[in-house]
């Protein structure tokens, strides 16, 4: 099959040699866990435990409210000690539910017993929404409801999303590698919902062992295939991808069903996997630690809740001083201020850098050479959206299409006068809104 | 532990900078320097010289006084003067350079708020101020000694010309025009580093050459055709002055728009103005254009259906 990819889009230095070889292995949590109640888009969970109370491993400690939300888990036993807000990785305070860790890990009964083999759709369905299973990119799109799109009948491709198109970050890169079947498991789960699609996982070129992993794994399946595809930043995109593996295009104001289409990040494929197969909950998922201030790299299969300093001392702790410490990878992840943050559902890497581009680069005029709008791989006008933001001017901002932006970050990355395109972006969309909302609620 | 630096993403940069691709228009720009300065002698270099470096002072003293921050490091400064001495004849007075250089820097480009903001392209601008202001001065041309016409004004008053010699550029014209090689040896740099991308000029100079071949009153003469393209500024303009970033359309549509403009204009111009030149006026013309360009041609958002076509489907 030739080599898929989409229109726009750039190169960064990918960083992924680093933490490429690191094999997978598993990280103890420490003494105290966080369990922030929203770790996912929609409303945050409720919690069902009380101060004091003894939760087992995989035992729900927080409940969904409403329909798009997600329940959630501790990943130890041990004892609740306090509900308050803690600081998470995006920077906010959120309200948060802490254990202390009683190094026991004793079991929850699983959350499903039954052979998958005789269960109904619904009974799937129950069991992933019981899990507590998002989208674990970073969306945090719960997947149950992704699952479950108005037009089933029209869902005629289900996306594993392998691309990792992020520099440096190598978590999903280990779980092709280590965990072929369990993904391949996974994504049967899935089709089996839709029995008229077919299942697709996206890969990079840049990582040949997981595509022949996968084509070795998926060899007797008809109704799945490996799609290579092309590595630019960003292909992991969910629009970018949908239109790599399918040739179609959906906008701000669809969701992928609407191109017949459901995407899935590989984590998440993982945790449909062991919901439904060992009935455990979403509890663990892989984090690379990687960066040129860490002493070593590592991928590491970490307790949800795990504070980001045990996975730094693991690591060795730093080899430099850290100029910037990321939650995620340098395109689109979140620059920290404080280490004292819990690894989450959507957590995929902390990126420690010795050197900061932006605090060391000054913005200087922009020269119009339209280097940001050959990278968009929304074919929008950068340059422009960003000067209606700075003119704080709505109505050319929108008719410029700057309500499309998916703030991947390729505008600022390629300017020559250094501006901060995508930052001037995002805050105007913020803007506009926060402005909608206002009025709506007039 | 130190604090930690803290902002939006992203948090990388390629190495890219202003200066950089402004250096490498300079590197673009040498190749028909050193061509102009080997056929028309030293003088070539004086005029060039204080181009340069009467458009950086302009721009230092500017923005001194202004209390701006200084930019002449981002070297946009010296890619005016170069262009703007590559625009003269050699035989010109430098006080003459002096003024456009100046006019350039300080009219066109720093009262409309410097790097960026320039509606006209800085050099071309200064250069049809000294054409109006300095007519004769600006087109007299002696070439070996010998005060004669330039090809291209040989060409219109219905004189043959050597084709390979004008290819070549050993012929009368402004310091920096008259040898196409020379030109395009520069823009293939150009378009190797990927500093500019050829559309425009591929589009200007289709445009342009179907509209002699139908206008031009000689018919289907290649050589007539092939002399028209190496005459004047035209390779200069279409390559350098043409996909000027600031002056020129950011968008695809926009760029073949401009590109179909100019190559009308020019032809306009040459064939039926009175002078044999045009290239100049017509890139400022167009110029000025490019806004209405850039309205009427904004590019469609990935997977956004245009609101006529979403109509007939719903």
């Amino acid at each position: 099959m030739s080599v898929l990819t989409f229109r726009g889009g750039t190169h960064p230095y990918d960083g992924k040699a680093l933490s490429r070889d690191a094999a997978i292995e598993e990280l103890k949590p420490g003494e105290e866990l966080v369990f922030p109640l929203s770790q996912h888009i929609g409303a945050p969970a409720v919690p069902i435990v009380e101060i004091g109370e003894r939760v087992l491993a995989g035992q729900k400690i927080a409940a969904k409210a409403g329909f798009v939300s997600a329940n959630i888990h501790s990943s130890v036993s041990g004892t609740v000690v306090k509900i308050e807000p803690r600081t998470v990785a995006t920077g906010g305070k959120v309200n948060s539910i802490i254990i202390k860790n009683d190094n026991l890990y004793e079991q929850a009964p699983p959350i499903n017993d039954k052979n998958p083999e005789d269960m109904t759709d619904d009974e799937i369905r129950a069991v992933i929404e019981e899990a507590g299973i998002v989208g674990m990119g970073g969306a945090g799109f719960p997947t149950n409801v992704k699952l479950t799109p108005k037009n089933p009948e029209k869902i005629d491709t289900i996306i594993v999303n392998g691309a990792e198109c992020e520099p440096y970050l190598t978590s999903d890169y280990r779980r092709m590698l280590e965990y072929t079947d369990e993904l391949v498991k996974g994504l049967k789960i899935a089709l089996r919902l839709f029995p008229g699609a077919r299942g697709v996982f996206g890969v990079e070129d840049n990582k040949p062992e997981a595509i022949k992993a996968l084509k070795n794994a998926t060899s007797g399946e008809d109704n799945i295939e490996v799609a290579v595809l092309k590595i630019k930043y960003p292909q992991g995109g969910e629009r970018c991808m949908i239109k790599a593996v399918t040739g179609r295009e959906i906008n701000s104001k669809m969701l992928p069903a609407d191109a017949g289409c459901i995407v899935h990040n590989i984590d998440t494929i993982a945790s449909i996997y062991q919901a439904v197969y060992e009935g455990r909950p979403l509890t663990r998922r892989i984090v690379t630690v990687t960066g040129d201030a860490v002493n070593s790299t590592h991928n590491y299969y970490v307790y949800l809740g795990t504070n980001m300093r045990v996975l730094i001392d693991a690591a060795g702790g730093f080899k430099t001083e850290p100029a910037k410490v990321i939650s995620g990878g340098p395109m689109m992840g979140f620059a920290m201020y404080d280490l004292d943050v819990p690894m989450v559902k959507g957590s995929s890497s902390v990126l420690a850098l010795s050197r900061d581009d932006v605090s060391g680069s000054a913005e200087s005029p922009c020269i119009r050479c339209g280097r940001c709008a050959s990278a968009c791989p929304e074919h929008l006008l950068p340059m422009k959206l960003a000067q209606a933001a700075r003119h704080n001017d709505a109505d050319t901002f929108k008719k410029l299409y700057g309500m499309e932006c998916v703030e991947c970050g390729c505008c600022s990355y390629v300017c020559p006068a250094k501006r901060q395109v995508t930052q001037s972006v995002k805050s105007m969309k913020r803007m506009i809104m926060a402005q909608a909302r206002k009025e709506a609620k007039k | 532990m130190n604090m930690l630096n803290v902002s939006s993403s992203p948090h990388v940069r390629d190495n890219s900078s202003t200066r950089r691709i402004m250096l490498d228009v300079c590197i673009a720009l040498l190749p028909a320097c050193i061509f102009g300065i080997v056929n028309f002698g030293m003088r070539a270099l004086a005029v060039l010289a204080v181009s340069v470096i009467t458009c950086v002072v302009s721009e230092y003293l500017f923005e001194y006084f202004m209390h701006k921050p200084i930019t002449i490091g981002d070297l946009s400064a010296v890619v005016t003067g170069l262009l703007l001495g590559m625009n003269m004849p050699h035989t010109i007075p430098l006080w003459i350079v002096m003024i456009g250089s100046v006019f350039a820097i300080i009219v066109v480009k720093q009262l409309f708020g410097g790097l960026g903001q320039n509606f006209m392209n800085p050099a071309l601008a200064a250069r049809c101020f000294l054409l109006i202001s300095f007519a004769g001065r600006m087109t007299s041309f002696t070439y070996d000694g010998v005060t004669g016409a330039t090809p291209l004004a040989l060409l219109k008053s219905g004189e043959s010309v050597n084709v390979l010699r004008m290819f070549l550029g050993t012929t009368a014209g402004v310091i920096g025009e008259t040898s196409t090689v020379a030109i395009l040896v520069g823009a293939l740099y150009l378009i190797i580093r990927k500093v500019i991308t050829p559309l425009i000029p591929v589009i200007y100079l289709a445009v342009f050459s179907v509209f002699v071949l139908l206008f031009g009153g000689h018919g289907f003469d290649m050589t007539y055709l092939a002399a028209e393209l190496c005459g004047g500024g035209l390779m200069l303009g279409a390559f350098f002055m043409a996909t000027d970033y600031v002056t020129s359309p950011v968008n695809t549509a926009g760029k073949i728009i401009y590109g179909i403009i100019l190559g009308i204009l020019t032809g306009l111009f040459r064939i039926f103005g009175n002078s044999a030149e045009g290239v100049s006026y017509a890139i400022i013309f167009s110029n000025i254009l490019v806004p209405l360009i850039e309205k009427i041609t904004v590019p469609r958002a990935f997977g956004v259906v245009r609101e006529k076509k979403s109509k007939e489907v719903s």
